[in-house]
């Protein structure tokens, strides 16, 4: 197991040299000035000189994005309880979430902003909105796809529909739900950001922003950099809970 | 334990206005083991999906009626070819489940006492992926036992098992089912001469008695009366149309 994941470690850290390398040789070989793409040691010097402005304005987002993801996840896993509870709820609300799946969320944005304003509010909205969909629907597929033969059982020991759902049904669905988190940890991010970048006075991504009208591109690569970072977390986070579930469920 | 029924099956199997399986006339007599011996597909696991209630696209002209005259619902147990085990849940827990379910209060220590009855003490905080496939036999038997009805229906709960272990499982099924109205479906003469005090060989013709051997169930493996019937039942199914 330690062995498993010194290497993996090491690997991550071979891949990253290697991408560092090739950003350095691009920037010498085509010799780009620096305010179109900086290499890697102007960024890294931006991280350093930025830390406090960067720290400051990635909590603003990060706090958007936790509790947009809270409050999307929440609400999607009681939405698919209830969906899978309430024949006349997935009348009602099954075509809406075809629909939702159909129209790009990210197409929001500006009514969202237009509706909220600057603030932290459109952010967790935006961030809730697309976290919401893929949740229900991943966590509520796998609630109605009972094996045959748990469906026969639940059916021979006349369990009731509660029950049936806390019991069986929900612990069988854990890895469904691990898929939806999945998705909804890539996605969240691409909301706070699109978000921010809509309309904002904080936040990475609005720092992107104006750091691209000041010609500072270091320090716009420097946030990127702090965006990606708080992204890759999120998601090894999600894929970790997603795996614990696979395992549980496991034969 | 209030005497357990005799069960009766009557008329032709039709699934979606096809006849499976004509003329059936089965007596399953009070409190033994009746086999319904035959090759796959002509409904013998269809009948067990009947006897249990559970949802069908087939059913029976003639009916299922009871001794007692009372309805099935709610009085037979399905123990199926898969062990139905939840495999996030350990073996005490599988076999409470039915209480669980119901959302009444399980009773631990019957279920303890069951699941070292079938020869599964110390494993009770097992989960199934932990358990060999007989083990995990032994742990949907307990879950059966624990249901308590007068009528289980089995349809081919050894099949998956090695020779050894199915044996074993004859064995421990015939004692632990004792007293009570079993109908079991197996496509293993074998098990049928073991198992069975009353047979009933089924193919598209119909549904034929078989000669079993005198002697009561469960049948010792190496009496010539189980090796003769065994020998009679493959006979049998030989002879049926379509047997290779």
């Amino acid at each position: 197991m330690m062995r498993r994941a010194g290497s993996s470690f090491l690997r991550g850290s071979l891949a990253l040299i290697f991408a560092l390398t090739l950003w350095q040789g691009v920037v010498w070989l085509t010799g780009v000035p620096h305010f179109i793409l900086p290499g890697p040691g102007r960024v890294a010097l931006a991280l350093w000189n930025n830390a406090a402005l960067l720290f400051n304005q990635a909590g603003f987002t990060l706090s958007n994005l936790a509790m947009g993801l809270t409050a999307g996840v929440t609400l999607g896993i009681l939405s698919a309880l209830n969906l899978a509870m309430s024949p006349a709820a997935r009348l009602l609300l099954r075509p809406l979430m075809v629909f939702a799946q159909a129209v790009p969320i990210f197409a929001l944005a500006p009514i969202v902003t237009l509706w909220l304003g600057y603030g932290a509010p459109s952010k967790i909205l935006m961030v809730a909105l697309v976290t919401y969909f893929p949740v229900t629907s991943a966590f509520f597929v796998g609630l109605m796809r009972l094996p045959r033969d748990l469906e026969d059982l639940t059916h021979q020991l006349q369990a009731r529909p509660l029950r049936r759902l806390m019991l069986v049904q929900l612990p069988h669905a854990l890895p469904s739900l691990g898929s939806g988190l999945r998705l909804a940890a890539v996605q969240a991010p691409f909301a706070v950001i699109i978000a921010e970048w809509v309309g904002a006075s904080r936040g990475l991504g609005h720092l992107m922003l104006l750091s691209n009208g000041r010609g500072q591109t270091d320090l716009m690569f420097a946030a990127l950099f702090v965006l990606a970072a708080i992204s890759l977390c999120l998601f090894l986070g999600a894929d970790k809970l997603a795996r614990f579930w696979d395992k549980h469920g496991d034969m | 334990m209030s005497a357990p029924p005799s069960l009766r099956l009557s008329g032709d199997l039709v699934l979606g206005g096809r006849v499976l399986c004509p003329d059936l006339e089965l007596e399953c007599p009070a409190g033994v083991w009746t086999v319904l011996l035959g090759p796959s597909g002509v409904g013998k696991s269809t009948l067990a999906r009947l006897l249990a209630e559970l949802p069908s696209p087939a059913h029976l002209r003639g009916g299922i009626t009871a001794s007692d005259g009372a309805p099935l619902a709610g009085r037979v147990t399905l123990m199926a070819q898969t062990d139905q085990l939840l495999p996030w849940a350990d073996a005490l827990a599988n076999v409470t489940l039915g209480a669980r379910l119901r959302g009444t209060r399980p009773d631990r220590a019957r279920a303890m006492a069951l699941l070292r009855d079938v020869g599964l003490e110390g494993a009770e905080r097992q989960r199934p992926g932990t358990l060999s496939g007989g083990q995990r036999q032994r742990v949907a038997l307990a879950r059966t036992l624990m249901e308590d009805h007068r009528i289980v229906v089995m349809d081919e709960p050894f099949s998956a098992l090695d020779a050894a272990t199915r044996a074993a499982m004859q064995d421990l099924a015939a004692r632990m089912l004792t007293g009570r109205t079993v109908v079991l479906i197996t496509h293993d003469p074998l098990e049928a001469a073991r198992l069975a005090t009353r047979g009933y060989l089924m193919s598209t013709a119909g549904a034929v008695p078989l000669a079993l051997p005198a002697e009561p169930a469960p049948r010792a493996l190496s009496s010539p009366a189980t090796l003769t019937a065994q020998a009679d039942l493959y006979r049998h199914l030989l002879a049926l149309p379509g047997a290779a």
